[in-house]
């Protein structure tokens, strides 16, 4: 199937992959900060 | 009018005339409406402002993130408008370069990753705040999407009247997400946009009437008429301009705002007086209130904002 591609759609295609791949870290990344960030609040709040 | 025969439109969409993988990662981009995602983090972020000067204690980090999550979802939903509304966006000259018209987003990619990040954003606004912040995310990704876009775009007049509540909501939204809660001054800046929204719609409207003709959107001047758009336009104005400067003393803002409020509304009932004496076609006229209703809402905002962050500060 990739060889029906032309270089440029090839290329294309890894930068969305590259999106898509970016995107996931960052939300994970989000959700470990949100999740230290409230357990920190918890911590500091006696709760 | 609304019976108009769109297939032209919808073979155009379904059959782009550049193939699925010459998208980009901004042709995405480009589905969450930049520019209207700006005005809702500017809004929210005037609501959180406030809503810690009254007393709210979310941590900082959680505020940004929170206030993250509400763009996304802002974001979203501008992205499921944008899937809905592909066929009518590829005749109108405004949207014609949408990115699923164009041919560079494909429809089903286009509503999986609205309905995604609708999701995803309101999962990481529970986490990062509350259940009612959360709620009221996926309330305002709800009633765009589905009310507005869906159901009253092209059935009633009132569309933009009523589906101003879905751009109303942010920063009632962000002000749930420090406190938890949505006391009466949040609700005064959902009332301000959602009192703005008619007349700042409908000068545009005014003058690309011809547009939403063509593709059967029932806009105020085709149904209604201009002179009949010209006299609500004039009543919101009045009526905006009343409430946001009434709302000072009750609590919502401070001198700042006060002046701005009664010096920027005067401006904005007086140009709303000007299109409704000027001839029936003056796209100058009504282009004028168009732009300075943007600068208006700007104006208030930038002021509770100044003031939230000074009494924050002192």
């Amino acid at each position: 199937m990739a060889d029906l591609m032309t270089e440029d759609e090839q290329k294309r295609r890894k930068q969305r992959n590259l999106a898509i791949a970016g995107g996931i870290a960052a939300f994970i990344v989000l959700v470990y900060l949100v999740t230290l960030m409230r357990i920190g609040a918890s911590v500091s709040g006696g709760g | 009018m609304t019976t108009i025969d769109l297939n032209a439109a919808n073979a155009d969409v379904a059959a782009p005339a550049i193939p699925t993988d010459a998208a980009r990662p901004l042709d995405y981009f480009d589905l969450l409406k930049p520019r209207v995602m700006s005005l809702v983090i500017f809004t929210a972020l005037v609501g959180m402002v406030w809503a810690y000067v009254a007393g709210g204690t979310l941590p900082f980090g959680l505020a940004v993130v929170s206030l993250l999550a509400i763009s996304v979802g802002a974001g979203a939903s501008g992205a499921l408008n944008m899937w809905w509304d592909a066929d009518i966006d590829a005749v109108m000259e405004r949207t014609a370069k949408r990115p699923i018209p164009r041919g560079a987003v494909p429809k089903p990619e286009a509503a999986a990753f609205g309905l995604v990040l609708s999701a995803l954003s309101v999962a990481l606004l529970a986490l990062a705040s509350n259940y009612v912040a959360a709620g009221l995310l996926a309330f305002t990704i709800f009633f765009y999407a589905v009310i507005y876009s869906m159901w009253l775009k092209r059935s009633t007049a009132q569309n933009i009247v009523i589906g101003g509540a879905a751009g109303a909501l942010p920063p009632v939204v962000a002000w749930a997400a420090v406190t938890g809660d949505t006391p009466w001054q949040a609700w005064a800046l959902f009332m301000i946009i959602f009192l703005w929204t008619p007349p700042h719609f409908w000068a545009l409207a005014l003058r690309r009437s011809t547009d939403y003709e063509r593709v059967g959107v029932p806009m105020m001047p085709n149904v209604e008429g201009d002179s009949a758009t010209k006299r609500q336009i004039f009543a919101y104005s009045v009526i905006l301009a009343v409430f946001a400067a009434a709302a000072q003393p009750f609590g919502l803002g401070g001198p700042l705002y006060l002046v701005v409020s009664v010096v920027m509304g005067a401006q904005f009932v007086r140009l709303a007086y000007r299109l409704l004496r000027a001839p029936e076609g003056d796209a100058k006229t009504a282009m004028r209130l168009f732009g300075f209703s943007i600068l208006y809402l700007f104006g208030l905002f930038a002021a509770l904002l100044a003031e939230g962050l000074f009494l924050l500060a002192i």
